[in-house]
């Protein structure tokens, strides 16, 4: 036990004396030997608008992400990948902005929530990206606009083994500007 | 239990991937009557200074963890012999202990050094094991697991699985700000060495059949991607980058093929084959329902998957061709995923669905019965030992995934749990020599 405790404390000094790259915040690509992607972590919670840049020649209230007061989550019933009808305009509003931006692109991101199997899960998350991603072809965006990832139950919006947690996992976000 | 190697290795990984190191330690949930009583006497060390390695601690911690044997405690050994012409059987009669097994450890002229051990029955003073296992001094702790397997296998008549190792995910961090490891270790814990860091998800660890790399799914391009690594040089080639899901990667029993799950453009999940010195790419199942969770049959002839072509997630079998027809293997129950076979190709793991908690259940391919063996609310990821004595898997206990074992009987339970963080996906290495 002993000389565990001292080793670890041994590290942890040196960690916090000598290495200046010891992340406290979330850059993109720190802290890690493998990153090369952007880092899309903060995206997640409470359906918030990511960060985006004006689009040259876009109109006025289109500022590169998405639709101005349009939320960019769909919940979704345990294993259905349903568009339920109270998501109808919103997906209209995406859709009529997509097609009035072609210029645009937007990447659906698929999560389920904790049950069940992980990779089945990614299986399940993809199919509830696709069908937003066949709502939206449908009102008029561009294939070429959309790209999907599904993530399973892999980037949960909230912590949590209740159904509370659950619903707010259970989604599809759209992400502007990737 | 754990152990000297680990700090060095946690330092190792601390440095790379910031603060929060778990300590894994191992604790028996459920053992079973049968369990063998044996002693494993203190082995004598013929060299100078200290002993390089508890040989005895290493073998009594391995065969105790395995829930089949019931080791006498050191103090309680009332003489310690170190070769069976000193072992007094009336006296450990007494102790009401079966077996026992006694050493030497002691350095060769080549600078190795030389585990000798001997095991004998009390009932009738029959020497069972005699054998001298030469040893590089840094390899003493894999030499012990050795000796371990070797009584595992004498008293049991099944191969121990001591010396092998596990892959597995550790993830850290607060919901926004993860960090995944992928981690190789020993079987029990020690030894821990990261393979892969990064700040996006990491899943779906498989061996190689050689144990010398694992395929995995890492999403650190910002999509998901396979990706094989050679573990002794940490080269790692990315194999199926495709438009939309590329997952769920199983080895085929040559190592020359990948099983994959993958949804390509149109985003319908379906199982391939991909050939890996000739990218050559062969679409196994072709139906609008998800297939996922490939695994080769021992045979390599035919591959279990999970679909849900049927309403809810069940388990079949299709021969490994273009065109085959998948045949129905699970009927019980509304959930069943994520089949793993046993080496012999006798049992089926499976997450089930069992009154509202997922589970790790075992399936008779043929006749497909099925037998609950965890106790868990959200048990996953089965993995087979190479010996199929025991089931690796992730249980969710106070909101945190730990890793579990159950024996492919039910009978034991045992649980790896980390002091930080999260453990998950764990896959049992092949036998390794």
């Amino acid at each position: 036990m002993r000389p565990l405790s001292v080793l670890l404390i041994a590290i942890a000094t040196l960690a916090l004396a000598g290495c200046p790259k010891k992340p406290t915040t979330v850059p993109e690509g720190s802290g890690s030997t493998a990153t090369e992607g952007s880092d899309t972590a903060g995206a997640g919670a409470d359906g918030q608008v990511g960060e985006g840049r004006e689009l040259p020649g876009a109109s006025g209230s289109a500022t590169g992400s998405g639709p101005t007061g349009v939320a960019n989550v769909i919940y979704f019933d345990f294993d259905s990948s349903s568009i339920r009808p109270e998501y109808a305009s919103l997906i209209t509003s995406h859709a009529k902005f997509l097609a009035g931006t072609p210029s645009i692109r937007i990447r659906l991101e698929g999560h389920t929530d904790e049950r069940g199997s992980r990779e089945y899960n990614i299986a399940l998350a993809e199919r509830r990206a696709q069908a937003v991603r066949t709502a939206l072809k449908l009102q008029g965006a561009g294939d070429a606009q959309l790209t999907t990832v599904s993530y399973g139950e892999e980037r949960p919006a909230v912590a949590g083994s209740d159904e509370a947690a659950y619903e707010k996992n259970r989604r599809v976000e759209l992400v502007y500007g990737r | 239990m754990f152990r000297r190697a680990f700090v060095l290795t946690a330092a190792l990984a601390f440095l790379l991937s910031g603060p929060s190191e778990a300590q894994l330690t191992v604790q028996i949930l459920k053992g079973t009557a049968e369990s063998v009583p044996i002693a494993i006497v203190p082995f004598a060390w013929e060299g100078g200074g200290p002993a390089p390695h508890d040989v005895a601690a290493t073998v009594q911690a391995d065969l105790g963890r395995s829930g089949r044997f019931r080791p006498l405690p050191r103090e309680q050994q009332v003489e310690q012999p170190h070769a069976s012409a000193e072992v007094d059987t009336a006296d450990w009669r007494m102790l009401k202990v079966d077996y026992v097994l006694v050493g030497r450890l002691a350095p060769l002229s080549d600078g190795r050094l030389e585990v000798r051990y001997e095991l004998v029955s009390v009932a009738n003073g029959e020497r069972l094991l005699g054998t001298a296992l030469p040893a590089d001094p840094k390899a003493l702790q894999r030499a012990s697991h050795r000796v371990a397997d070797a009584v595992y296998e004498k008293i049991l008549g099944v191969r121990g699985a001591f010396a092998t190792r596990i892959a597995y995910v550790a993830v850290d961090g607060p919901v926004n700000r993860r960090s995944y490891r992928l981690i190789v270790s020993d079987s029990d814990g020690a030894n821990e060495r990261v393979v892969f860091a990064s700040p996006d998800p990491i899943m779906s660890p498989a061996w190689s059949p050689d144990g010398r790399s694992l395929a995995y799914v890492s999403f650190h391009t910002g999509l998901a991607a396979v990706y094989v690594q050679t573990l002794a040089t940490g080269a790692q080639v990315q194999v199926s980058a495709r438009s939309g899901i590329n997952g769920a990667p199983s080895f085929s029993p040559d190592g020359s093929r990948l099983a994959l799950a993958l949804s390509r453009r149109d985003g319908n999940v379906d199982v391939y084959v991909l050939t890996l010195a000739t990218q050559d790419l062969k679409r196994i199942t072709d139906d609008p329902a998800i297939d996922t969770e490939p695994v080769w049959a021992p045979d390599g002839q035919s591959l279990y998957f999970t679909s849900d072509r049927a309403g809810g997630p069940q388990v079949y079998r299709v021969a490994v061709a273009e065109g085959a027809r998948p045949k129905r293997i699970t009927y019980e129950g509304s959930y069943n995923a994520r089949p793993r076979i046993s080496p012999d190709g006798r049992q089926l793991a499976v997450v089930t669905l069992d009154r509202g908690a997922y589970r790790i259940g075992a399936v008779d391919p043929g006749r497909g019965a099925l037998q609950v063996l965890s106790s868990g609310q959200q048990d996953e990821s089965p993995s087979f030992a190479p010996n199929g004595a025991d089931i690796l898997y992730t249980s969710r206990v106070g909101g945190r995934d730990t890793l579990a074992i159950v024996s492919s009987d039910g009978r034991v339970q045992q649980r790896i749990a980390a002091s930080a963080g999260e453990l998950r996906e764990a896959a049992w290495s092949p036998f390794l020599d």
